[in-house]
């Protein structure tokens, strides 16, 4: 079956899909992977900022998705790695250009040469989620610690399950240990009792995302990047490798638990 | 300092985290059975005002939760104790007890007379489970007996 398409999703908007994406992708592709990320928020194409690749955009998904466009010429390679390639939202059409079905098609073919495919969903439960949900082997969602992120996340995992991509895996992401521990901010652990679902990375608050975005170069390039590193651990984890949390991503006591609930599986 | 003293002892949480914690378990509850708050407290007067036609019910200990273990188990779970009655309604002094089913009953039969305790002293609990229609089936053989 070749490469795998992970999606990445989320409910609520603004949470981080888009930085997660681009930074599984780096980092897979730091891994020596083979790596394409789509774009798959029709209309509000971003990706290709967060990755310092927009000026290079000539073709998007619409136009590989109408004929417009063969598909190598709408995969914008990275700069930094020859095997990582963008295809970039349409900025000017509609999420309906787009169907689940043709998704499907486009991620068939690129599953022949690549190990990855990584799909930044849309916020919502509309067309664009359906779009990247469809051809998913594996889901991530991605929440903040914040009730109603956790509830939109609760809402969309009920629609992956519904619709047979499940369980999926949890990116608990701009979480501030130390409002953790002064009670005023719902922990992992919290996050983890209420969705019950695996976690696959934590993800501190970090102020090196912001300059990452104004620079175009992810955080995971940054290796004094604490979120760097929590994102790069999530890719190793993507590929299967089992690789322990790191101390600032949750207390000793939890990692225990999260044990012994991956061992009951 | 705290926080690891927490951490060793199980924290007794307060701060708004805590807070956000119980809020979130409250609206998922609803929101996995598409149950609003309103609407399952209305549920829960009906099935008491079933309920209380047929048995006398101690009406201040009556329970009846919402439970989740996660998203696809939820399952309501009452406890209703019922009021144990001297002497249980006959079917044909049924309609009279409903009317009046917290004066003394009519007529008396023989194994009824039982030691003589107080109507309200000694409560039975029926408790009505649902999941799996599991409970439910349990019910309905305790009312057969
Ligand atoms: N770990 C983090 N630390 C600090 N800031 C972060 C972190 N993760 C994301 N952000 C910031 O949060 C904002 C939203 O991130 P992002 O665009 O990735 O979210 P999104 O889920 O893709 O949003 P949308 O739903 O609009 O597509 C951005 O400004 C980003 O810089
Ligand atoms: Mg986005």
């Amino acid at each position: 079956m070749g490469g795998k398409v992970v999606t990445i999703t989320s409910g609520k908007g603004g949470v981080g899909k888009t930085t997660a994406t681009a930074n599984l992708g780096i980092s897979l592709a730091n891994l020596g992977k083979k790596v394409v990320v789509i774009d798959a928020d029709i209309g509000l194409r971003n990706l290709d900022v967060i990755m310092g690749l927009e000026n290079r955009i000539v073709y998007d998904l619409v136009d590989i998705v109408e004929g417009r466009a063969k598909l190598r010429q709408a995969m914008i390679k990275h700069k930094k790695f020859e095997q990582l390639f963008l295809i970039p939202a349409a900025q000017t059409r509609d999420k309906m250009a787009v169907s689940p079905k043709d998704m499907v098609e486009l991620t068939d073919k690129l599953r022949e040469d690549h190990d990855y495919v990584i799909i930044d969903s849309p916020a919502g439960i509309e067309r664009g989620f359906r779009n990247a949900l469809e051809p998913a082997d594996e889901v991530l969602i991605v929440t903040n610690p914040e009730v109603s992120a956790v509830r939109d996340a609760d809402r969309i995992i009920g629609l992956i399950e519904a619709a047979d991509k499940g369980p999926g895996r949890l990116i608990i992401n701009r979480l501030k240990t130390e409002m953790v521990n002064k009670g005023e901010m719902l922990s992992a652990e919290d996050v983890f009792d209420i969705l019950s679902l695996e976690i696959i990375g934590i993800i501190p608050e970090d102020e090196f995302v912001l300059s990452a975005s104004n620079s175009g170069v992810p955080v995971s390039l940054n290796e004094g990047s604490r979120a760097g590193m929590a994102f790069a651990n999530v890719a190793r984890r993507v590929t299967g490798e089992d690789v322990p949390f790191m101390d600032l991503e949750e207390n000793p006591g939890f990692f225990k638990r999260l044990m012994r609930f991956l061992d009951g599986r | 300092m705290t926080s690891l003293l927490n951490r060793l002892f199980g924290r007794p949480r307060k701060g708004s985290g805590k807070t956000a914690k119980d809020r979130l378990r409250f609206v998922l509850q609803h929101d996995r059975i598409n149950l609003p708050p309103e609407r399952l407290e209305e549920m829960k007067r009906e099935i008491l005002a079933v309920i209380v036609k047929y048995v006398v019910v101690d009406k201040d200990r009556v329970e009846i939760a919402l439970e989740q273990r996660d998203r696809n188990q939820s399952k309501l779970v009452a406890e209703i104790p019922v009021v144990k009655q001297t002497v249980p309604p006959s079917p044909e002094t049924y309609a009279d007890s409903r009317q009046n089913n917290s004066d003394k009953p009519l007529g008396e039969t023989e194994d009824s007379v039982d030691e003589g305790e107080s109507a309200a002293g000694d409560a039975e609990e029926a408790a009505v489970a649902s999941e799996d229609g599991e409970g439910a089936d349990k019910e309905e053989k305790e009312n057969k007996k």
